[in-house]
């Protein structure tokens, strides 16, 4: 009745489904913090402090000036919040388009010779004269009261990070309805993480740090091209702590190509792979808390049963088809509704097939309570549809790849 | 900084609440399993009964008229049968004892009808309509698309009968049935009207060896069409 593969499967299976019991459980243990974190918020704070925005950018020349701009529209006193530009040695028409910034108060323009984008962050971390700091990737725009949701969270002394929600910029295309799903269960995991003490990733764009951070642990490190793993990394072991302002936004362009989108993921998993490695000491360690104990290794495992779940059913589906195919070339196609009669016989019982339906449900009720959180709605619509229908043919090819040159020490690019 | 804690009882109850949604689903499987098998042995106690009770009214009107004797007294759930059987194969896998032993009994039922469809036949001076087909799950990679051929021709003819039995089946009324036929161990074979045919045979193959089913596709045709200009 069971073979390896079954076994495997089944073993993930569970697996996966103790992770979700886990986040679920997270959730209701909160559900009503949320609320309450978001009407401290919105009582907003006294005195609003000094904060610089670092906007790293290499070759942008299209794009650079909508998000300083968007910088500028943030709903944040002017003379508390600085833009510093920093043009890591592009070689396009850049630092010629953020010259018409040049007399604003509070834009600053630098540049320096090309050296990738934590160079460029450390390059604006030297220069710092506020307490504060954060970065914008020159492809993301903020929403004007992103700021005004992160401050708030730093009256709390220990908070030494707080990041934000990312979201997709006008998604259209199946491939960005996809991803929005995708962003939207972040935000809710992220959220989870939050709760846990285990947020793992403060994202490039918009997330503030106190700059003791860096004063205490160092600059940003090259880090596999994924410095905002490392930097979370670094300072969860050293239990530096890491809020989640859910109701920050921060818009990012998706990639316009499904080239562009493998090539981005595979970054994202290389790095994590990378950086999990170079930080496995703190895989099942009970000073580590909860990131130690679970999100890492449930993180890592899930590199390896995404693939693997996926491999197997894909082949499952290959094989079926080639079935259809051989009876379809022998018998010829003949489709006799007539003849069919439904038969709960012929409904799939087996173990498998009830717990993978278990999870899906589970996994659903997750992004409705992500769209809920970040959208304040709860509907099911196409792009819920596009999510469960491909992500799982396309997520096992940048994992796998990713895998593959993390195995291999073959480096990833950023673009 | 203070070091981070957790909270082992939240580790402890997710850990317990997923086993028991795995144990519910285990048992949830095990049920639907064992009711899939009842089904199929329902199934089989009720052509067993069938064949029964066919035998019985042979014997009884052994002297009777052919027309209280048409095949229509065999029974119609051989198919409906193999179907299930060999959903549930597929799904417990073909070394499941319960699968075997279904299988074994299938097979018998199968040997028993064709012997009955054989003797009202031939008291009735009507060719029988059947086929024999013999079949191996290993080393066979034209029993699947003969498989397809015969369900296909068992759905366009449900007046034919079709009897499948794996070649490797250790019953002996099936090692008798290949012995006294003679079956090599070239498959798939197939036997119609005494004569063996090896290897793959499409739909145009078979209904050239049973020239009958032409007579009854035109009948068919023909009913068809009296059907639908009723109608009008």
């Amino acid at each position: 009745m069971f073979d390896t593969t079954n076994i495997i499967t089944c073993a993930f299976l569970f697996i996966s489904l103790n992770f979700e019991v886990f986040l679920l459980i997270t959730y209701f243990e909160n559900r009503l913090e949320i609320k309450k974190e978001e009407n401290f918020v919105a009582l907003g704070i006294k005195k609003y402090p000094a904060v610089t925005i670092i906007v790293p950018c290499w070759n942008e020349q299209f794009t650079v000036s909508k998000t300083i701009h968007s910088l500028l529209s943030l709903d944040y006193p002017k003379n508390k919040l600085k833009i510093m530009v920093v043009n890591d040695g592009s070689t396009d028409g850049t630092w010629e388009v953020v010259q018409k910034f040049k007399n604003n108060p509070q834009v600053e323009l630098h540049k320096k010779e090309n050296g990738g984008k934590y160079t460029a962050l450390n390059y604006g971390l030297s220069k710092l004269s506020t307490d504060l700091v954060g970065c914008l990737d020159a492809d993301s725009y903020v929403h004007k009261d992103a700021l005004r949701q992160i401050i708030p969270y730093f009256q709390d002394k220990e908070i030494m990070a707080v990041a934000p929600s990312i979201k997709l910029w006008k998604p259209k295309t199946i491939l960005e309805l996809l991803q929005k799903v995708e962003y939207g269960f972040g935000i809710f995991t992220r959220k989870m993480f939050h709760y846990m003490q285990a947020v793992y990733i403060t994202p490039g764009p918009f997330s503030i740090f106190r700059k003791e951070v860096f004063e205490k642990l160092g600059p940003y490190r090259h880090a596999h091209n994924t410095e905002d793993i490392e930097i979370a990394l670094r300072m969860q072991k050293n239990n530096y702590k890491i809020a989640h302002a859910h109701n920050a936004l921060v818009y990012t362009v998706p990639p316009k190509t499904i080239r562009k989108l493998l090539k981005q993921r595979i970054r994202w998993s290389h790095g994590f792979i990378k950086n999990a490695t170079d930080y496995r000491y703190m895989f099942f360690k009970k000073q580590y808390g909860n990131l130690g104990m679970i999100i890492l290794p449930m993180a890592s495992i899930s590199v390896v049963s995404v693939l693997f779940v996926s491999v197997v059913s894909i082949f499952n589906m290959l094989k079926s088809m080639i079935n259809e195919f051989i009876k379809i070339q022998t018998v010829g196609f003949n489709l006799n509704w007539s003849s069919f009669n439904f038969d709960w016989f012929y409904i799939n019982t087996e173990i498998i097939a009830i717990i993978g339906i278990i999870i899906a449900i589970g996994t659903i009720t997750m992004i409705l309570m992500s769209k809920r959180m970040s959208e304040g709605k709860f509907d099911i619509g196409m792009d819920l549809v596009y999510y469960l229908a491909l992500y799982m043919f396309i997520a096992p090819l940048w994992i796998g790849k990713a895998a593959y040159n993390a195995i291999f020490s073959i480096k990833t690019s950023w673009r | 900084m203070e070091p981070k804690k957790i909270n082992s009882k939240k580790y402890l109850y997710s850990f317990l609440i997923t086993v028991i949604i795995f144990s519910t689903a285990i048992f949830l499987s095990n049920y639907f399993g064992q009711k899939k098998l009842d089904e199929i042995r329902n199934i089989q106690d009720k052509i067993s009964i069938d064949i029964l009770s066919s035998e019985t009214q042979f014997s009884l009107l052994e002297e009777s008229l052919c027309k209280d004797l048409g095949t229509g007294t065999l029974s119609t759930e051989l198919a409906n049968l193999e179907n299930k059987l060999a959903y549930t194969e597929n799904e417990r896998g073909v070394n499941d004892p319960e699968v075997q032993t279904l299988k074994q009994y299938y097979s018998l039922l199968e040997i028993k009808d064709y012997l009955l469809m054989n003797k009202i036949s031939d008291k009735c001076k009507k060719t029988p309509l059947s086929i024999i087909y013999f079949y191996s799950n290993n080393d066979c990679g034209d029993c699947e698309k003969e498989g397809y051929v015969l369900t296909r021709l068992r759905e366009t003819y449900p007046e034919l009968r079709i009897y499948s039995f794996d070649y490797n089946l250790n019953i002996s009324a099936v090692k008798t049935l290949i012995s006294i036929n003679k079956v090599e161990n070239k498959l798939p074979a197939l036997i119609i009207k005494d004569k063996i045919y090896y290897g793959f045979q499409s739909i145009e193959d078979l209904e050239k060896a049973v020239p009958e089913l032409q007579i009854l596709k035109e009948a068919q045709n023909a009913s068809s069409t009296t059907a639908t200009s009723t109608k009008k």
